[in-house]
């Protein structure tokens, strides 16, 4: 018989009729599976009572597939065949995991995503994650009683279309049922429940094992929207046991010990963090390969100073969230840890005091993501009351603009835009006679085009000749629900266009997304001064070509010794452009300006008496 | 009246209660329904509704309603773990057969 789950009054389910749904927290380093019974979320453990599953898969000889601790405990000893943190491949092309630096595993360029060669073949990141899902889908069936009706998956906030297609057919590899794919972030309000309020504020502070994300929501009537997204990607509770394994190193001193002596000292280092969080101090025991058996000890206060300076950097992202929110620390009505290393007090006390607010602590962090993907799986599946459904409004992670003279940037879709979106914007030519125009759409934080992402080009052709600055062109840039963006261009006169459509985050990795955001943050000084040398010289080049041009029609009014001193101020700026220093440039633009006011003059002089010629005063006066 | 729950069921549902955070306590009924005729009912309670038989079994305060009363006399529910699964359980001696897939029976 099976087994029976509490119902709401009058909502038991008619017998063969039961929907099985779970929320599943697909994640780097672990993955969950929850769901509802009996009206609360729960995590479902495995046959040895463990909810967290190492997001890890080995692939043996002949087809043999290991999963979670498994193949966890086999990476050590066959590092190419084990595959880790698959999350990161999701989506991406092999230049895009490149950048991840040396990983052990043989990487295939295949269209659209990297393949990885091991023991049992050609593997797709796509499938490695359905073989993920499959273990947990499985654990859900046998602790259910039943097949799934469906899934909710969970992505991070920052994941672009192409990572969420690919985790959306993992799951259906798996032979899942996604429900939908909902934002961690999202999930983690949803676990407490936040989506009941009428609206508010949240920050959810996610520190994993080796990333940090912070994301701002903002709830209203039931819909939550992503304010903006920050993170680090290099940072995580692993730091902290680096740097617990270091202390102790300098302390015992220790030199640099092997790859397995430092993943025994590690191993401690972890063990001892999380005691800490509980104990006012810990010990462990330490038998490296060489025989030497070391004790281990530290106290909580001794491990809060050591990592006095991780916590700070949770703070960088957590300031620029907020700021791209445009919100103050203690405008925010709630913050939602998330992630085993928010378990840490000095962690807890330093958001406390970031945000003037107790954070929300009482579910288990760790669980936190997949419980609310079950409430929302639950809901999904009709076993809630009717109506109560949640819309996430998406946001564009990084601004797109396109490229202006100078290979300088003009931002159009500022990031963090929620979408849809349309923006347009108006620019013009800068050469008379200008007939054509190359529109650049990039993507990125950065000032210079160099820095960003090229995302697509295209010509505008057929604009009448005039002079420059006369010409009147609207870029429209539109991103629509799905995150495609297509952009337009007008010229405003004549009404000729020209259009491209281009997928705006394609091939972006979160990395990629995060440093780049971080770059424009590092970069700010360096980039204002390149943006400075940029207009200097699209200034020098403007006024050379302006003076040369009145040289030809008016040079009659400059005296020989004029004439030769206005070429050599021409030629010394022409010479200043070539350097690199902004100020330098700046300065020789205003003196050749100086240089040129009293020929300037002259001919203003000129054209007016042209202009007056034959008429009456009383004429030129009443206009 | 002879409908009792076991400790582990008694915990379970005041576990759940708490969780919910409202509610009286569990109505337990049998409807008609399915391939075999009678099928459970196991809900968290609001109210209670005119006629319900009201107890309290290990602590928790248990409605039923007089119609099904007649089909539960007897009847012990339990919370049992099998493998993974894990859920509520009813052991009702007026239970004559099952269809086969359990989910509904006869008296």
């Amino acid at each position: 018989m099976p087994l029976l789950q509490i119902s709401e009054p009058g909502e038991t389910p008619e017998p063969h009729e039961r929907q099985l749904a779970v929320g599943i927290d697909l994640g780097t380093t672990h993955s969950l599976v929850a769901t509802v019974r009996s009206g609360s979320a729960e995590c479902l453990p495995d046959a040895q009572g463990r909810v967290l599953l190492p997001s890890v898969v080995r692939y043996g000889p002949g087809g043999a597939v290991a999963v979670g601790h498994e193949a966890l405990a086999m990476a050590a000893d066959d590092p190419s065949n084990t595959i880790a943190s698959v999350k990161r491949f999701m989506g991406r092309g092999v230049s895009d995991v490149a950048k991840y630096g040396a990983l052990p595993y043989r990487f295939v360029d295949a269209p659209g995503m990297v393949g990885i060669e091991t023991a049992a073949g050609l593997r797709s990141p796509v499938q490695v994650s359905a073989d993920i899902l499959r273990t947990l889908r499985a654990r859900a069936e046998q602790s259910l009683g039943g097949e799934l009706f469906g899934a909710v998956v969970t992505v991070p906030a920052y994941f672009d279309d192409s990572q969420r297609q690919a985790t959306k057919d993992a799951a259906r590899i798996a032979g899942l049922n996604v429900l939908r794919l909902l934002n961690e972030p999202t999930a983690a309000a949803i676990a407490y429940g936040l989506d009941n309020a009428a609206e508010g504020t949240f920050a959810i502070f996610d520190l994993g094992g080796g990333t940090f994300d912070l994301s701002i929501l903002k709830l209203t009537r039931g819909v939550f929207e992503v304010l903006s997204t920050s993170g680090d990607s290099a940072l995580g509770g692993d730091d902290f046991d680096q740097a617990i394994a270091r202390h102790w190193r300098k302390a015992h001193g220790l030199a640099d010990a092997s790859g397995r002596d430092t993943r025994r000292l590690l191993a401690a280092a972890r063990e001892v963090k999380e005691r800490l969080s509980g104990a006012q101090s810990a010990d462990a025991k330490v038998t490296f390969t060489w025989g030497q058996q070391l004790h281990l000890r530290l106290e909580r206060r001794e491990f809060e100073e050591i990592t006095a300076s991780l916590i700070q950097k949770t703070l960088v992202p957590t300031r620029k969230a907020l700021r791209d929110a445009g919100l103050a620390a203690t405008q925010v009505d709630g913050v939602v840890l998330v992630g085993g290393a928010t378990r840490m007090p000095h962690l807890q006390r330093a958001v406390a005091s970031f945000f003037q607010r107790e954070p929300l602590v009482n579910l288990d962090p760790e669980q936190v993501v997949a419980l609310g993907a079950a409430t929302q799986a639950n809901a999904l599946a009709g076993n809630r009351a009717a109506g109560d459904d949640w819309l996430l409004l998406d946001v564009i992670p990084l601004s797109l603009g396109l490229e202006t003279m100078g290979g300088l940037v003009e931002k159009v879709i500022p990031r963090n835009s929620t979408i849809p979106a349309a923006r347009a914007q108006e620019f013009t030519t800068f050469k008379d006679g200008q007939t054509a125009m190359a529109v650049h759409v990039v993507q990125g934080e950065r000032e210079l085009v160099a820095d960003c992402r090229s995302l697509a080009r295209f010509e505008l052709r057929g604009i009448p000749p005039m002079v420059a600055g006369a010409a009147r062109i609207a870029v429209t840039f539109q991103v629509d629900a799905d995150g495609l963006l297509s952009v337009s261009a007008r010229e405003k006169t004549t009404g000729v266009s020209s259009s491209v459509v281009v997928k705006p985050s394609y091939g972006l990795t979160d990395d990629e997304v995060a440093a780049m955001l971080r770059e424009g943050f590092d970069h700010a000084q360096a980039d204002r001064d390149a943006r400075a040398l940029a207009e200097q010289r699209v200034e020098a080049e403007a006024l050379i070509a302006a003076i040369g041009s009145a040289l030809e029609q008016d040079g009659d009014l400059l005296s020989p010794e004029e004439r030769a001193s206005l070429s050599a101020g021409i030629a010394s700026l022409e010479a200043a452009g070539k350097a690199t220093d902004h100020r330098a440039l700046k300065s020789a633009v205003e003196s050749l300006n100086r240089a040129s006011e009293a020929f300037a003059a002259r001919r203003m002089d000129r054209s007016v008496s042209q202009a007056l010629a034959g008429r009456r005063l009383d004429e030129v006066g009443s206009k | 009246m002879a409908v009792t729950l076991t400790d582990r069921a008694a915990d379970h549902v005041q576990r759940y209660i708490e969780k919910r955070g409202r509610g009286i306590g569990l109505r337990l009924g049998v409807r008609t329904t399915g391939c075999s005729g009678l099928a459970y009912k196991i809900e968290f309670a609001d109210e209670a509704q005119e006629g319900d038989l009201q107890f309290d079994s290990n602590g928790v305060h248990v409605l039923i309603d007089p119609k099904s009363l007649a089909y539960l006399d007897g009847t012990e529910l339990d919370f049992v773990r099998e493998g993974l699964n894990e859920g509520f359980k009813f052991h009702n001696p007026n239970e004559k057969d099952r269809c086969g897939c359990g989910e509904s029976f006869n008296v």
